[in-house]
């Protein structure tokens, strides 16, 4: 194998070599090395195939923007889909292989598109796929097959992610030399600061430069600074740490890796970190990111950004080519050269499309053998998996066309400059608008909108002496806007002075063919987007640039346009015949890099942290005796208590049957429970409830409704009134934390007169509902200090009294039509309470119960469930329920009652359905119709909203919403089914057991 | 995520508050005496105002206490922070 790895010593660790797998191969690279410059080290150029036509790509960059290296990690639960190999960080042991190349990389089946490629223009994929529309979701199928990107883990991700908060005066996104300065000036001034960049080491492009900063290697000075930061107590230095997204008020959420550069079996504790950041100030010194140049066949394997073969060259030590051809349309491109040659690399020619491109550095290299040939372009490459030559012309004065004959030149590399583009991505995240400049041929971050400053070449300075002066002055600014003073001991370090010779903008490479034939020119290589695509979508009249991006998928992807978005936006502009700033740029929105979804959602991660669980005081009881639990809310409820070979309908029927024949017990604690004083508390109510308060007597119970300002029913319960001034409001279970802040606002909106205070107290008390012709008789062996004659405490009143010498509250309420009464002692004493109960109902045989006999029970009596028979839309005129409606006082809602919405005939109406076959039980949610032979559509009439099958009456019951219900009894509807059965039913009253309401009165 | 000046606790992150709507709409007293569509226009019309708005919110994981803000809808600046029954800052309204 191939080895190109350099004599010069980079910034890798010859002493810990370290083995990896890329695509079934085992391959060396050294510590400091990235999966990509290690791969480029063993001469592996060849990563993966292009995702729609799945033509053979190298690696293009060195960092965030390449859009070709991105693999799978590892295998299982702990694969990552699409990093970028660029960014990886190797550790013994990595495991990684290319994505969207099937059957495999070498020989890829698909790349059969490649030859179709002319038939496969932008909007491809819509406009051939799109119809007819039955067949869509087999396309898409293959389609998918076709065009993925990395697959996602199919297993939970077994990893922590943690998040923190963090405040801080100066917060310095990116730490190269601007960056760095900046951190030092603000730190000097002792301001609070945080520095961050996605790297492993800071010092950006200082890393790889081959400049001096005061007089010794650019990267003496970053680890002298970086030294200096550390020391001081104030400054917080965060590698690794991507500054993703620049949100509201100077808030930047930034992810942390802390252990993916490690071994699979030394990653301990979490892998990532999302720090959620409120800075006052904010110094963005993201640097800039090179253009490519578009010209045929440039996205060869063997075809590298510039100033990623310089990184590969002294940061990794890797030689990625041995004789190299530049192509340029800056000076940037001539520092490359030089290091080349330092390097012992050959550089054959440099083609530049300025005239006579002279400069200091030209000079050098033209003495040192490098032909320079300006005003002149690589039209084409040769080679198909790894280029062997380039093809030159030169350009007609004026520079938009090419001319006389092409010029081949044998190379294995073509390192190309198009020119830099700041990132300004976090700066217009801020609401900052980016603006063109032409001199620098690049966007420029915009006003500050919020408190930050760019610096470096972020800012479009691009020579080192600028970039360490604004760092300077940026962090003197940001760290001054927070009172600080500037220390005056500071001082620039001393760099030589370059001088830049203009760039010559080049965004799409002339060519002997005509405009959108011959070979293509890739603009965005992630997406496969050629020059050609955005021209046909401007011709096809694609003028905005979103909607370009849209037709095309320019700047999708992993890489968000970070390549290829520039020269995309002026190939449209030139189609347009506009200039740049007339065609726009599109919005950048975060995040910067892909982040995970573990890091965003953290220790929530499934598991018991996704939500608070509440459990009542008697929930190891239901446990024990094997109940099985339903959510409701926040809440876990038992929901049945199955016994040894019951399925859940056997169960459910056993404790019905229980019930109504002697005694049941539920668990009633997580209604919500809140308490209503002051001296016009009885007057909120009245204003509260549809019904009215101020003349129910002490210790008696009453059945309100609450409605919407709109009249639409939004909560039930029954309200106790304690004292003269004092009342005792149940709400539902899902209703008690919406009700409580209900009440809140109007108190302190609308009312703030009204002296009355709440107080939540559902947690407070434990609650068990004793229910049957028996429970009279449990209850009163348990309580003591209450009457429990008929008379004396009698069906919607409540006593005191004491449970095992504890104070409890017992309130004779119903929710099933049976004798029952519901005992509250203070939430510790619950068990206790529960136990007695259960002791003193065993002669009876008491039977726990659970939310879904409480359901049965219910409907058996028609009672309403506020938010399962109503949805929103439901006024109590249409539960036929007015008479919990006063006539003469006024309450929330009450004036939409007789909006002309509200009054008009055929709204939806609450009835009881009988299927016709009795063992049939009703879907829920099942619409119903008159005519189940109509042509389709066929009208529908209403929908079931409760269903079951009652074993007390021995037939299912049945309630639904259904248009003037109330006057269609015994008419015979029908619900037709997924299946295509259809089961009919009969509309009758929803009161189907003791219509007189005998049974509760005993 | 804004941050909120809360009258009563001081500047607090968005995520402690819930939010309330347009401010200043009055409950009708009379509302027996409104046609449906002053009713409806109380009920359901609310402003969709570009620029400076007067809006309710509550510090919901704070002291619960409702108050009023004028925020500017582009911007999300806020400009004023004021207490439930005290007036706008000076010229502020949602006109009709
Ligand atoms: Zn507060």
């Amino acid at each position: 194998m191939k080895n190109n790895r350099l004599q010069g010593e980079g910034r890798i660790n010859r002493n810990r070599p370290l083995n990896f797998i890329f695509n079934g191969k085992s391959y060396q690279g050294f510590e400091g090395d990235t999966l990509a410059s290690a791969l480029l080290a063993n001469d592996v150029h060849l990563v993966a195939r292009s995702w729609k036509y799945h033509r053979p790509r190298g690696i293009l960059g060195s960092g965030a923007e390449e859009p070709n290296a991105i693999v799978q990690l590892e295998k299982g639960r702990l694969t990552v889909p699409n990093a970028r190999a660029t960014q990886v960080e190797l550790y013994e042991g990595l495991q990684a292989s290319s994505v969207n190349c099937w059957p495999g990389l070498e020989f890829d089946f698909l790349s059969i598109n490649s030859l179709f490629s002319r038939l496969m223009p932008s909007g491809f994929y819509y406009k051939t796929f799109m119809w007819p529309k039955k067949l869509w979701m087999s396309y898409e199928h293959v389609i998918r097959k076709a065009s993925g990107l990395g697959v996602s883990p199919e297993l939970p991700d077994p990893d922590r992610y943690e998040k923190t908060y963090a405040h801080c005066d100066v917060l310095i996104i990116g730490a190269g030399p601007a960056g760095l300065m900046a951190a030092l000036a603000a730190g000097k001034m002792s301001a609070r600061v945080m520095l961050v960049d996605e790297q492993s080491e800071f010092g950006g492009s200082m890393l790889h430069s081959n400049e001096t900063i005061n007089g010794q290697p650019a990267q003496d000075w970053v680890s002298d600074t970086c030294e200096e930061l550390a020391s001081m107590q104030e400054v917080k230095l965060l590698p690794r740490s991507s500054a993703f997204g620049y949100h509201d008020y100077n808030f930047v959420t930034i992810n942390e890796r802390l252990t993916d550069h490690l071994p699979t079996g030394q990653k301990t504790g979490g892998r990532e970190r999302l720090w959620k950041v409120r800075a006052k100030q904010v110094v963005l010194a993201t640097g800039a990111l090179e253009r490519p140049l578009v010209f045929a066949n440039n996205d060869r394997p063997g075809v590298m950004l510039s100033s990623a073969v310089m990184q590969y060259v002294n940061r990794y030590a890797v030689a990625v080519g041995q004789e190299i051809v530049i192509f340029t349309n800056n000076d940037s491109a001539y520092e490359t050269a030089m290091t080349l040659l330092e390097a012992g690399l050959k550089v054959i020619a440099i083609i530049d499309n300025r005239i006579n491109p002279g400069s200091s550095m030209a000079d050098q290299l033209r003495s040192e053998g490098v032909k320079i040939i300006d005003q002149s372009v690589v039209v084409d490459v040769k080679g198909s998996k790894r280029i062997n030559a380039v093809q030159v012309m030169s350009l007609q004065p004026g520079g938009d066309k090419v001319t006389g004959s092409v010029q081949t030149i044998a190379c294995d590399l073509l390192a190309m400059s198009g020119g830099w583009s700041p990132v300004i991505h976090l700066s217009s995240q801020s609401g900052a608008k980016a603006c063109w400049d032409d001199e620098k041929a690049c966007f420029l971050p915009g006003v500050p909108i919020q408190h930050e400053r760019s610096a470096g070449a972020s800012n479009g300075c691009f020579d080192l002496k600028n970039c360490l002066s604004e760092g300077m002055l940026a962090g003197n600014e940001a760290a001054q806007q927070c009172g600080f003073e500037v220390d005056a001991s500071i001082q620039l370090p001393v760099v030589n002075e370059v001088i830049f010779n203009r760039i010559k903008p080049l965004w799409l490479v002339p060519s002997m063919f005509k405009a959108g034939r011959g070979p293509k020119q890739f603009v965005d290589m992630q997406n496969d987007v050629a020059a050609s695509d955005i021209m046909l979508a401007a011709r096809e009249g694609y003028h905005s640039v979103e909607h370009v991006k849209r037709y095309t998928a320019l700047g999708f992807g992993t890489d968000q346009g970070k390549i290829g978005n520039i020269n995309g936006m002026a190939i449209l502009a030139q189609s347009l015949q506009q200039n740049i700033s007339e065609t726009g740029t599109t919005t950048f929105r975060p995040n910067y890099t892909p982040v995970t979804i573990g890091s965003i959602a953290g220790m929530n991660l499934g598991g018991e942290l996704f939500e608070p669980v509440r459990k009542t005081a008697m929930h190891g009881w239901h446990k024990q005796e094997g109940a099985e639990f339903e959510n409701v809310g926040q809440w876990k409820r038992p929901w049945y208590y199955p016994r040894a070979g019951e399925s859940m309908l056997d169960a459910v029927n056993r404790e019905c049957l229980a019930t109504r024949n002697s005694v049941g017990i539920i668990d009633a604690s997580t209604l919500g429970k809140i308490i209503i004083e002051g001296k016009d508390s009885g007057e909120f109510l009245n204003r509260l409830y549809t019904n009215a308060w101020k003349k129910l007597d002490i210790n008696k119970a009453r059945y309100g409704f609450m409605l919407g300002e709109d009249g639409m029913v939004m909560d039930d319960g029954v309200t106790i009134r304690l004292e003269e001034n004092k009342y005792f409001m149940h709400t539902t279970t899902g209703g008690a934390a919406p009700v409580f802040s209900w009440m809140e606002r109007w108190l302190q909106t609308e009312w703030p007169e009204l002296e009355v205070f709440l107080t939540s107290v559902t947690d407070h008390w434990a609650t068990a509902a004793v229910v049957g012709p028996n429970s009279r008789k449990v209850v009163s062996a348990v309580c003591e200090g209450i009457d429990f004659d008929a008379q004396a405490f009698p069906f919607m009143s409540s006593r005191e009294g004491l449970v095992n010498g504890i104070e409890a509250r017992i309130n004779r309420i119903s929710f099933s039509g049976e004798l029952a009464y519901e005992v509250n002692v203070p939430a510790n004493y619950g068990l206790q309470m529960w136990e007695s109960l259960m002791a003193a109902g065993e002669q009876y045989d008491i039977t726990p119960y659970g939310t879904e006999s409480m359901h049965v029970l219910r409907a058996e009596k028609g009672y309403v469930i506020v938010g399962q028979d109503t949805d929103g839309s439901v006024t109590p005129v249409d539960l036929g329920m007015d008479w919990v409606v006063s006539k003469v006082k006024d309450f929330i809602g009450r004036r939409s009652l007789y909006r002309e919405d509200c009054v008009r005939e055929g709204r939806k109406q609450l009835v009881g359905l009988l299927t016709l076959n009795g063992s049939d039980v009703l879907p829920e949610g099942g619409q119903i119709v008159e005519d189940p032979n109509a042509s389709i559509p066929i009208p529908m009439i209403g929908h079931v909203t409760s269903s079951y099958y009652s074993a007390n009456l021995g037939y299912s019951i049945a309630m639904a919403l259904v248009k003037g219900g109330l006057s269609r009894m015994g008419e015979t509807v029908h619900i037709p089914l997924a299946d295509g059965k259809v089961i009919a039913a009969k509309i009758s009253s929803s009161i189907f057991y003791d219509a007189d309401g005998e049974k509760q009165n005993v | 995520m804004l941050q909120i000046p809360c009258p009563w606790c001081g500047i607090r992150d968005e995520s402690e508050f819930s939010y309330g709507g347009e401010a200043h709409i009055t409950r009708p007293l009379n509302s027996e005496n409104l046609t449906d569509e002053e009713w409806a226009d109380y009920l359901f019309m609310r402003k969709n105002t570009r620029g400076a708005f007067l809006e309710q919110w509550q510090h919901a994981q704070g002291c619960r206490r409702w108050f009023n803000i004028q925020r500017d809808t582009v911007s999300y600046k806020i400009s004023a922070s004021y207490k439930v029954g005290e007036q706008p800052p000076q010229g502020m309204g949602n006109e009709k």
